[in-house]
Formats: structure tokens, C-alpha cells, sequence
């Protein structure tokens, strides 16, 4: 069971692997997908983690696997120091009380037939189905206030609001079960830049005020530099680096961190004019078919003839930063 | 007389809430090898006001000003003339490659149809052609992809063909609406790096819509910020960027999450996108600025070079005299 200074969530060596149909007849063998293929990482109680990777590159599959929204080929997923990939569906019920999803398009995640009172209200309505009517509707006027919307829009519907305030309601939801996780996938990459600041801001007020720990996905390295303790660097289902946030920008160890790094624009005309950047070529490998040996070798600028051999594994450079990378 | 000059162009809408003002008084030119950016949040008018220039305006749409290309008005002119100039001398990028492709075509038939219509090349002309400007924008197997149908291609090769088309006849302006706000940093960045070798190469004047200032640092020549459909702020891109004075431009830039920032907060700014259909009296602004006064509620600021330096155009009652001064507020009001 859990103990007080253990992680509240604990991943092991997950894998999700789906199975795609390849020929067009019915006996053609089906083909693998390894979407998330070894992901371990720790999180604890208001601690925020930081997950970033190009599109493709199995984050959010990651976070529906940690919610087993979608179901786990392989390894554990321990909540409270309790093993979840075998529990049954009423312990995840239980379990998802306490962990708790926002998404990445506002509009598109909320109900368009659902008010906002509604919405807000569901979580409490599946979860606490005993509580009284009157104390539903408190504690969702108390929340929208939380997270700055107005008591005046609670019988408006999602159309009504901008990209914005969509995302507060849905961070609403979220949190009116005062949960102990929230999984952030891409909260904020549909959004204007100076609506994500408000988000950011927003959201790092609250895991203050309600202790609540994170996990924030995101493509972008300069958007989770702002909220996340530590950062996960993930590509084609794999992990590149683990880091703590200092040690992350001052002195990135993967090449595709690096990489990651200088494709950020940096807002400044001199500077930006005469940057080199470390181009990354070409696309992300079809994880279908991954490149032998270290998966990120076909992009890297620095791979040597040992990278399409040795499938390099994630070691300890120092105490803050692990990499995987036969290099770094 | 330069590429581009627009003289006082608006944009209206009418709509059943009555007639909207999308854009009002907009102004720039544009030569040879010369890019602006034009940079704003959704809704401040930024690309409606280009897909006036392009004729593209939804049917209760309706433009006036002037938008003159080598001097001939391109909101005067018949559709006809217009087709001749549009995708042949300016070309257009747009945001989603995905909705604007058509998903029922090869890549070869929309790319060759282009040259087929503007310089009446033959189909297979018109395809090695294809295949050049495929090679161009670094799409690999250039000759093998081209036969293939969009939802083939990832998102960052999408818009590398939407790019490569929009050079086809290698047009004089190439005007980018957002091109790679749906795309990760990584191609953002591949994307940025290709234009700027067009236009070291080919000299294409550029125009760039987006509502990230970091994406226009090192690529534009002049930046001109929209907010509400007004000009807020409008200069060469080092006095946007190091010396700007207008509190949105301010904010605009402290929104940016930056690798080298020291301290921790972003600095937001408050509030949400105007509604174009209800704008304040004065400025448009007045209602999440920082720093507004009552003159700034009642009085449309006028724009007008600044004090600090002539060569920027500012409208603002209250522009900012340090950076401090808005953080100070910011802090107490959040």
C-alpha cells in the first residue's frame, strides 16, 4: 500500500502495442504498431512531469494507457502503490477519481449539448452520485470561479466561449473532484500564445494551491520548461532522455534534445538571424517498421556505424540526467 | 513603385448582428526579397485581410482600399484578371494543408493543373516541373511521391507540398497564413529554414501571418501587430522587438516562453480575443490593457509615428515606458 514520500503513480517498462491488419486478405499476418515500447517513470504527490516528442511519437498513447483508456501490452502501472493492469474495471473507476484528464482541443472535448454546469457537474455526478443537487452546483460555481470563469456563464453552452475559456472548463472538470493527478495532454498548443501563458499560469497556481501532481504533455520544450519539475523525452515509443528541468536546458545529453532545443524561434531579431540550427532531416520512421539499433539514428546528425547495431538503454550520466544514447 | 503598396484597406462583414469592421486602415508595401509580418491573436483581422487582397473574401465579405500590384488595384479587378495574377504572380500558403488540398486528387494532377492553366505547359512538362519544385522543398523521392494522394503525406510533408505548389510559376509575392502553427517545432522549424533559402534564392517578397512573434523574429524585415482589426504597432523588426511601446506588443512578446528566461511566470495577457462584432468605443485594446485610462475607453487612438522613433507607427494613448512599469501592474493584477 501506499506510504507517505513513495510516488503516487509508478510505470514500469510500459509498452502498448496495437496490431494492424496488413494484407488485404483476411489470413494476411497482422502487424505490429509499438506505439509505447518501455516507458518507465515515477511521479510524486505535486510534482509536474513533462513529456515531450514530435507528433507520432506515442505521448498521448501513453497518457491513455497510464488512465488505461487504452489497454497495456506489457508492463506495470502502480497508483498508490497498488498494481493496476490487472485490477478490475470498478478499481479503475476508482482510481480515475483521483486521476484526471484535460485534452488538447478545447472545443472539441466538451459536450456541445451540455452547459457548462453540466459539464463541470459530470465527474461529481459518475463519482459522488450520493452528493445533494445544491452542493453540486457550489462547489462548480466555486470552482469556475477558481479557474476564472464567470458564476454568470454556468447555463451557457460550449460554443459560446473562445478556445481559451473552453480550456479552463475543461480544467474545471478536471479538478472538481479535487484530484490527486491530472494527465495534461497538449493543453495548450491550439491556443493563441498569449491565451497558453494564461493557461500555464493558471494551471501552476493551482497544483500550488490543491497539491495536485502533473503530467504535461507537450511538443513544445519551452512550454513545459514553465511548470515541470522534470522532463521525459520521448521519440518513436522510446525514451531519449529523463531529466531534471535545470539540468534539461543547461545541458541537454540526447542529440534529439538538442535538436528539440535549438528549432525553438527565439524572439529576438539578432539573434535568431545568425542561429545555426541543428536541423533535424526528414520525418519521423514509421513506427511500423522502426530502425534497427538506436530508433533516432536515422535523423541524427552524430549516429555512428554502433548506433544501427546496439539498442542503446537508458543509463545514469549523473544524478539529475538519464539518456539513452550510446554518445551522450 | 514597389511589389505591394495597400493604402487604407478595410475589410466588412455584413452579418445578421449588422455590419462587422474585420479590418480598418491597414498600410504597407512590400519590394523585391523583402518579407513583412503581419502578427496578431485569432480574430484581429490578420488573415482576412490578405484573403482580401487574393479576392477570397466569404460572400458578405466586402473590401475597400486599395491593394496595388506593380500599381494595378487587385480589389478593382474583374475575376478573370485576377486569375491571371493569383497562383501565378502571388501565391499563397495557407494554415491546414490538410483541408486545402483536395483529398480526391494526386499530387500530380493539383501541381500540373496549376502550370497547365497559368503558362499552358503540357502534361508532361508541367509534371517534370512538378517534380523539380517537389525536389525544391526537400521532399524525398520526389519523382515516386508525386504520384500519391495527400493523406499519404505526413503533416510537415503536406505543407512542404503546399509550398512547392505555391512556387510553381515562381511567384514575385508568396503570402503564408499561418503555415506553421499546425505543425511540431521541429518542422516549424525545417519550414522557416525553406523560406528563407526562397528568398535568398529566388528574391520572393514574403508576407507572414502568424500570432507567435518568435516565429517572425528571424525572418521578417518589418512587423506590423494587429489587434480588433487596427494596427497597434507597426515597424522594422528590431524596434518591434527591442523597443517596443505599445502594451500589446509588450505582451505579445512577454507571452513567449523562452528557453533563456530566468524567472518562472509567463506574463499572460488578460482576458480573452475581442468579439469584432461588439468592440469597445476607443481603443480596441482598452478592455485587457493594462495600462488604460478612461481617454484610452472613449478616444480612438490615432496612428501616428511615435515619439522614441518616427519610423515605427504606433495608436496608443498609454504606451509603455519600461517593461517594469507592466509587470508591476501585471503582477497585482493577477
Amino acid at each position: 500500500m501506499h506510504e507517505a514520500g513513495s510516488p503516487i503513480l509508478s510505470v514500469r517498462e510500459l509498452k502498448v502495442h496495437f496490431r494492424i491488419k496488413a494484407g488485404v486478405w483476411p489470413w494476411s499476418p497482422a502487424r505490429v504498431l509499438k506505439a509505447v515500447d518501455g516507458i518507465s517513470f515515477d511521479i510524486h504527490a505535486g510534482e509536474t512531469l513533462g513529456v515531450v516528442g514530435e507528433s507520432g511519437c506515442g505521448k498521448s498513447t501513453l497518457a491513455r494507457a497510464v488512465l488505461n483508456l487504452i489497454p497495456a501490452t506489457a508492463g506495470s502501472i502502480a497508483w498508490m502503490g497498488r498494481e493496476m493492469t490487472t485490477a478490475s474495471s470498478e478499481s479503475w473507476q476508482a482510481a480515475r477519481a483521483d486521476i484526471q484528464m484535460i485534452f488538447q482541443d478545447p472545443l472539441a472535448s466538451l459536450d456541445p449539448r451540455m452547459t457548462i454546469a453540466q459539464v463541470i457537474a459530470e465527474p461529481l455526478h459518475t463519482h459522488r452520485p450520493a452528493m445533494p443537487e445544491a452542493e453540486v452546483m457550489q462547489r462548480v460555481k466555486d470552482m469556475m470561479g477558481r479557474v476564472g470563469l464567470m458564476p454568470q456563464q454556468i447555463n451557457r453552452y460550449p460554443h459560446e466561449f473562445s478556445g481559451g475559456q473552453c480550456q479552463r472548463i475543461g480544467i474545471a472538470r478536471a479538478l472538481i473532484l479535487e484530484p490527486k493527478l491530472i494527465i495534461c495532454d497538449e493543453p495548450v498548443s491550439a491556443l493563441d500564445v498569449s491565451i497558453q501563458a494564461q493557461i500555464i499560469n493558471l494551471l501552476k497556481d493551482l497544483q500550488k494551491s490543491m497539491g495536485l501532481a502533473l503530467i504535461f504533455i507537450a511538443h513544445d520544450l519551452a512550454v513545459v520548461k514553465h511548470i515541470s519539475d522534470r522532463i521525459l523525452v520521448m521519440y518513436l515509443g522510446h525514451e531519449m532522455e529523463v531529466a531534471h528541468k535545470k539540468a534539461l536546458y543547461a545541458s541537454p545529453r540526447h542529440p534529439y534534445t538538442q535538436a528539440l532545443l535549438s528549432a525553438i524561434p527565439i524572439p529576438e531579431p539578432a539573434l535568431e538571424r545568425k542561429k545555426v540550427i541543428q536541423l533535424l532531416q526528414g520525418d519521423l520512421p514509421s513506427p511500423m517498421a522502426p530502425p534497427s539499433g538506436c530508433v533516432f539514428r536515422t535523423r541524427c546528425p552524430r549516429a555512428i556505424e554502433r548506433c544501427a547495431e546496439e539498442i542503446p538503454a537508458l543509463r545514469s550520466l549523473n544524478e539529475q540526467t538519464e539518456a539513452a544514447c550510446l554518445l551522450a | 513603385m514597389s511589389l505591394i503598396e495597400v493604402n487604407n484597406l478595410g475589410v466588412q462583414f455584413q452579418t445578421q448582428d449588422g455590419l462587422v469592421y474585420a479590418v480598418n486602415g491597414i498600410n504597407f508595401s512590400l519590394d523585391r526579397g523583402q518579407t513583412l509580418g503581419i502578427v496578431g491573436e485569432s480574430g484581429s483581422g490578420k488573415s482576412q485581410s490578405v484573403l482580401a487582397m487574393m479576392g477570397l473574401l466569404a460572400s458578405n465579405g466586402k473590401a475597400t482600399g486599395q491593394a496595388l500590384y506593380q500599381g494595378r488595384d487587385l480589389l478593382a479587378m474583374k475575376p478573370a484578371e485576377l486569375n491571371a495574377i493569383r497562383g501565378n504572380r502571388v501565391a499563397m500558403i495557407f494554415q491546414d494543408p490538410m483541408t486545402s488540398l483536395n483529398p480526391y486528387l494526386t499530387v500530380e494532377r493539383q501541381m500540373t493543373e496549376v502550370l497547365q492553366f497559368h503558362k499552358g505547359f503540357d502534361r508532361k512538362a508541367a509534371r517534370a516541373r512538378s517534380v523539380q519544385l517537389l525536389d525544391a522543398v526537400k521532399i524525398p523521392e520526389a519523382a515516386r511521391r508525386v504520384t500519391m494522394y495527400p493523406h499519404e503525406f505526413s503533416g510537415g510533408m503536406r505543407q512542404r507540398v503546399m509550398i512547392a505548389m505555391a512556387l510553381l510559376c515562381e511567384p514575385e509575392v508568396l503570402i503564408a497564413d499561418e503555415p506553421t502553427t499546425a505543425l511540431d517545432v521541429t518542422v516549424q522549424a525545417q519550414i522557416i529554414a525553406l523560406l528563407r533559402e526562397l528568398q535568398r534564392d529566388f528574391g520572393t517578397a514574403i508576407i507572414m501571418i502568424t500570432h507567435d512573434l518568435g516565429v517572425v523574429a528571424g525572418l521578417c524585415d518589418e512587423v506590423m501587430v494587429l489587434y480588433g482589426g487596427r494596427v497597434m504597432e507597426q515597424g522594422s523588426a528590431d524596434s518591434i522587438f527591442y523597443r517596443a511601446s505599445h502594451p500589446y506588443t509588450v505582451g505579445l512578446l512577454g507571452a513567449i516562453p523562452r528557453l533563456d528566461a530566468e524567472s518562472e511566470a509567463l506574463v499572460a495577457i488578460p482576458g480573452a480575443p475581442p468579439n469584432m462584432a461588439k468592440l469597445p468605443r476607443g481603443c480596441p485594446f482598452s478592455e485587457r490593457c493594462l495600462l488604460a485610462d478612461e481617454q484610452c475607453r472613449e478616444l480612438l487612438p490615432a496612428l501616428q509615428p511615435a515619439a522614441h522613433d518616427a519610423a515605427v507607427l504606433r495608436a496608443c494613448h498609454r504606451p509603455v515606458q519600461s517593461v517594469s512599469e507592466l509587470a508591476v501592474k501585471g503582477a497585482s493584477h493577477a
